[in-house]
């Protein structure tokens, strides 16, 4: 009985509800959905790429695959974290290739309901625009849900 | 689906692709009684099993073929090609119909009568008196004494007859010898105990293979390497913990566990490897087929069966191989008349060739063939709409064969059965570039069509040094390191530098450097200048890498890097090593790029027509740019220099009218670059020192720019003197010194004493083994000679067919596609070359052979085998060879 248990089990009805995995960049609550996330980790041992694109942090062994660490500060072109200070990953997958966003801290998973969504708005930034499928309403402030492929469609062009 | 029925489909699957093989060389050496029986064998096998398993409609099919085989072995019937030919008819239906019961799960309904009804009429076929395949007349004589005897020992006893004198000794030996180690074990016969025991431990050592592999679904494979990767981690955190902590009794356990760990992850790697041979035991039989099908005689020569590749690489391109062979047999390859007309040996050759070098893994197909046919893909190109005719008009031939590789695109005349559907190249090349290869191919109308298929060395396994720079590490792929040379102020290897960049003297050499720190954007090293350099080699190009320390080797599994850093061209892959710890692995290549600084972009704008650039793609040399006088920028090729001094001036002086400066007990003169040059009275005066036979000259310039590497192109040569012309060399427009010119100011006998008319003196290697152009080109190049490597007569040709001179040529003598008396016998027939020395260097060195060699229009013959003198004889010979055509060179212009 291998079959994935499934993560969080709502009396809403899936249509009308989406679930994601939120965390914290730079104070700001990001949200990605769960289907698409396949492990959340502590990264201990992060190598880095000296002469790679400056969003690559790194590259971590997970379980014997190597996946690379996207530094989600450096990619939203927010300011740099204090030197030393940990944070925390959150592994999805593009197009067959496993990514992993290395974030502050990861939250919960929650369930939104659709009546909470709004599309992006017309001031955000450009980068961002592109990078963000909605916006949420919640209770702990504004939820900007990611669009993962978009999110790591990273111009590899040196 | 029942496990035996699974079981008996991967064993007949297997029998069924040796025997594909097996019956292709039968039908070539048909007195092989040892293939025969093997043969007779596995089809037997096949036949056992079906009836076992209640399969009677595979069971008559293999019955049919089998009948046909037991008469091949009784010598009742002819091997003809229409013979063999249905036995591998009936394999197909066989496969064919495994193939069905696959899916299904139970054998087709149906009938094969007519195939099987083909079969026994060829079999119920009188021994057919004409024509007998059978060269051999001992074994029929064997079989006529009605013993019953294996075929392995007929074969075992034939072998051993035939090597006495065998229409003398075969009446003596006949009634004595075959049964007696079958029938009768107890008495050793005398005369034959030599073919009983080898047939016995041929057959054990042959049921040993057997047993002792299995198959095992890959799926399997990969969740082992993953849990093995999972303890690995374990381990790793174990040991962590261990650390922290005093001696206790967890510290030997641990320490077993973790080694037996780290040969446990070596060794699950290791299973996925497969040696390229699988992919190629089709091939074979295809040519083969091709042969009946088209009346062609064609020979496939296969070297370097064994690389190991991955096994998930080594699927990608079994089907791009089997479709370019294919080509190769169907259009490049003459039939057998055409070839004698213009004056090719009948059988054709094709030619695959796999090995690994420069951290990829290569595979050269050739054929001897026609070559492809420019006119007809510039028209066809045309015809389809893939371009214009003013467009192609511009185009080189490179880029004009590349159209071959566009969607839709064909050559052939008619579609044949086998080839020209218009679905070939461009497939071939997406599955290739589908696993980060490339494939180039070069073509010479009437000579041949080679393609090479470049794999990178992501997922094979490599050898790799790890070495440090700034508290990270990197691995190095060993197959470019030449060397390790540890620096520091105390040693004799210092590094040093001109203007900014870092050179290396290694003996008497300049060697250009990179920083692994610098060119990495790491921060610039502390306080300690201890560090090494690695001498690495990109092609023919040698350059060194600085780091901080090294490690040791590690073996290594080579995974791609994730697309996002695809763009970043340092890296060829990554890795994960032994400790759990990720690592990139650097790629000297784009390294060696950024050692040129500028030289990389011109390199790759370059590639798209560089053709063929396995192993020799430097192109590229180091130059040495100064600045004199005023006007251009100056450029000296680096390797010509031995050093660069920053004299004091004070310390030059004038001696009967030339400038000198006493340097170890000599006096070294001085030459300025131009004849104007004002002499300073004090600070330092720049110098560049050249050497030759323990002279040296320095020659004045007034600012040592630069080092960087581009390509020798000059485009306009200059009529004055001590500029050999004009160049553009990184992008920048140079004037290239003529040493020589200097040389002779400074010394007016220079080039009578070392005998040479230029510095650079151009060799040409012409090896077909990679060891050995690898051994004989360093020699040549550390005896000041510009070493250009072919690797078989026809790529020479091609050089001397793309306006390349040498100053001699070194030609081994047994290559594939054209060899070295072939070789000899056309440059001496065309005036471009009939003039260049020419030395064979072979390993055949006999009497006849050397006189095969002077014959075919050798100079000199040096033996291979004499590695010690190997450096001595070739100078000798290539002395002696230069020295007798510079005197038949002037004995004609005196007459």
């Amino acid at each position: 009985m291998n079959a994935d248990i499934p993560v969080s089990q709502t009396s809403r009805s899936e249509d009308d509800a989406d679930a994601f995995v939120t965390f914290t960049v730079a104070g700001q609550l990001f949200g990605v959905p769960v289907t698409r996330v396949q492990d959340i980790l502590i990264p201990d041992d992060i190598a880095p790429v000296p002469g790679g694109p400056p969003e690559v942090r790194g590259l971590i062994n997970l379980r014997g695959r190597i996946v690379t660490v996207i530094d989600m500060r450096t990619h939203l072109s927010l300011p740099k974290a204090d030197t030393g200070k940990s944070g925390m990953c959150v592994t999805v997958e593009s197009h067959g290739e496993s990514y992993t966003l290395f974030v502050d801290s990861v939250g919960d998973v929650v369930t939104l309901p659709r009546n909470l969504r709004e599309g992006n708005p017309a001031t955000l930034d450009q980068v961002w625009r592109n990078m963000a499928n909605a916006v949420y309403r919640t209770d702990q402030g504004l939820l900007v849900a990611l669009h993962v492929d978009r999110l790591l469609a990273i111009e590899t062009e040196a | 689906m029942d496990d035996l029925l699974q079981e008996f489909l991967a064993e007949t699957t297997e029998s069924l692709a040796v025997l594909d093989v097996e019956l292709v060389r039968f039908e070539r050496e048909t007195s092989d009684a040892a293939i025969l029986s093997n043969i007779f064998r596995l089809m037997h096998t096949i036949k056992g099993t079906c009836g076992f398993l209640g399969l009677p409609r595979l069971g008559a099919v293999a019955h049919a073929g089998e009948n046909i085989l037991g008469k091949f072995r009784d010598r009742e019937l002819d091997v003809t090609p229409r013979a063999v030919t249905l036995i591998l008819k009936a394999i197909d239906q066989i496969r064919s119909l495994l193939a069905e019961m696959e899916v299904t799960g139970a054998e087709p309904t149906g009938s094969d009568d007519s195939l099987i009804g083909e079969i026994n009429a060829l079999a119920g076929e009188e021994p057919a008196a004409a024509e007998p395949v059978f060269a051999d007349h001992i074994v029929p004589n064997l079989s006529e004494g009605g013993f019953p005897v294996a075929a392995e020992l007929l074969a075992e006893v034939a072998e051993a007859l035939s090597q006495e004198s065998i229409s003398q000794s075969v009446p003596a030996i006949l009634p004595e010898p075959p049964p007696a180690p079958v029938a009768d074990p107890a008495p050793a016969p005398a005369p034959e105990p030599v073919p009983a025991t080898a047939t016995r431990e041929a057959e054990t050592k042959e049921s040993a293979t057997a047993a002792s592999s299995i198959r095992v679904n890959v799926d399997v494979i990969e969740n082992l390497m993953t849990l093995i990767s999972e303890l690995v981690l374990t381990r790793n955190q174990l040991l962590q913990m261990q650390r922290g902590q005093k001696d206790n009794e967890f510290k030997v356990p641990l320490q077993r566990l973790s080694h037996i760990t780290s040969d446990l992850q070596d060794g699950v790697t290791r299973m996925r490897m497969q040696p390229i041979g699988n992919a190629w035991n089709k091939l074979p039989r295809i040519v083969r087929d091709l042969t009946v099908a088209t009346g062609k005689k064609i020979e496939l020569t296969m070297q370097g069966a064994e690389t190991e590749l991955d096994r998930q690489v080594l699927e990608m391109i079994k089907d791009p191989l089997t479709h370019m062979v294919r080509n190769s047999a169907d259009h490049g390859i003459e039939d057998g008349a055409r070839r004698l007309a213009v004056g090719k040996p009948e059988t054709g050759t094709i030619a695959l060739n796999a090995y690994h070098e420069s951290g990829h893994i290569f595979i050269r197909i050739a054929d001897d063939g026609r070559g492809l046919d420019l006119e007809r893909i510039r028209h066809k190109a045309v015809a389809n709409g893939l371009t214009t005719e003013a467009a192609i008009a511009t185009m080189s031939e490179q880029q004009i064969l590349q159209f071959i590789f566009r969607p839709g695109f064909s050559t052939a005349e008619k579609v044949t059965s086998v080839s020209g559907r218009g679905v070939g190249m461009d497939v071939v090349r997406t599955n290739i570039e589908r696993i980060g290869g490339t494939i180039e191919l070069s073509s010479v109308a009437g000579r041949g069509t080679t393609f090479l298929i470049k794999i990178p060395l992501t997922l094979a396994i490599v050898s790799a040094l790890i070495v440090e720079a700034a508290q990270q590490r990197f691995a190095i792929p060993q197959l470019n390191v030449v060397e390790l040379v540890g620096v520091s102020d105390r040693s004799e290897a210092r590094i040093e530098t001109i203007n900014t960049s870092p050179v290396l003297r290694l003996r008497d050499r300049l060697l250009p450097l990179v920083s692994l720190r610098s060119v990495l954007g790491l921060p610039p090293g502390g306080a300690s200048n201890d560090r090494f350099v690695i001498v690495a080699q990109v092609g023919a190009q040698t350059f060194g890498i600085i780091v901080d320390r090294v490690f040791d080797t590690e073996e290594i599994v080579v995974k791609p890097v994730a697309p996002i850093l695809r763009g970043t061209r340092f890296y060829v892959g990554n890795t994960i090593l032994g400790d759990g710890s990720v690592i990139m692995i650097l790629d000297p290549n784009g390294l060696s790029g950024a050692a040129g600084q500028i030289g990389a972009t011109d390199a790759q704008a370059g590639q798209g027509e560089a053709g063929l650039s396995d192993g020799q793609s430097g192109e590229q040399t180091s130059f040495l740019l100064f600045r004199t006088g005023g006007g251009e920028l100056k450029a000296i090729p680096l390797e010509l220099v031995s050093r660069i001094e920053s004299l004091d001036a004070a310390s030059i002086e004038n001696v009967g009218g030339r400038h000198v400066v006493q340097y170890r007990q000599h006096l070294v003169p001085l030459v300025p670059f131009c004849p104007a040059h004002h002499w300073k009275e004090s600070g330092k005066q720049e110098t560049l020192v050249f050497s030759d036979n323990g002279r040296s000259m320095g020659l004045v310039v007034d600012e040592v720019v630069d080092i960087v590497r581009d390509r020798m192109a000059i485009e306009l040569s200059s009529a004055r003197p001590g500029l050999l012309g004009s160049a553009i060399i990184s992008g920048k427009a140079v004037d290239v010194v003529d040493v020589g010119h200097f040389l002779t100011q400074a010394f007016t006998d220079w080039f009578e004493i070392t005998a040479m008319r230029k510095l650079t003196r151009q060799a040409l290697l012409v090896d077909d083994s990679p060891f050995f152009r690898n051994l004989v080109a360093p020699l040549l190049a550390s005896a000041n000679w510009k070493v250009t490597v072919a690797a078989d007569g026809l790529e020479a040709l091609r050089l001397r067919d793309h306006g390349h001179q040498f100053d001699v040529i070194i030609s081994d003598i047994e290559m594939p596609n054209m060899d070295g008396l072939a070789l000899a016998g056309a440059i001496r027939s065309d005036p471009r070359w009939s003039q260049v020395p020419l030395i064979a260097l072979s390993s055949r060195a006999g009497e006849d052979d050397v006189q095969a060699g002077h014959k075919a229009g050798f100079d000199e013959y040096v033996a291979k085998s004499d590695q010690a003198h190997l450096q001595e004889s070739l100078t000798r010979a290539v002395r002696q060879a230069s020295a007798r055509n510079q005197a038949h060179y002037e004995l004609r212009r005196a007459s």
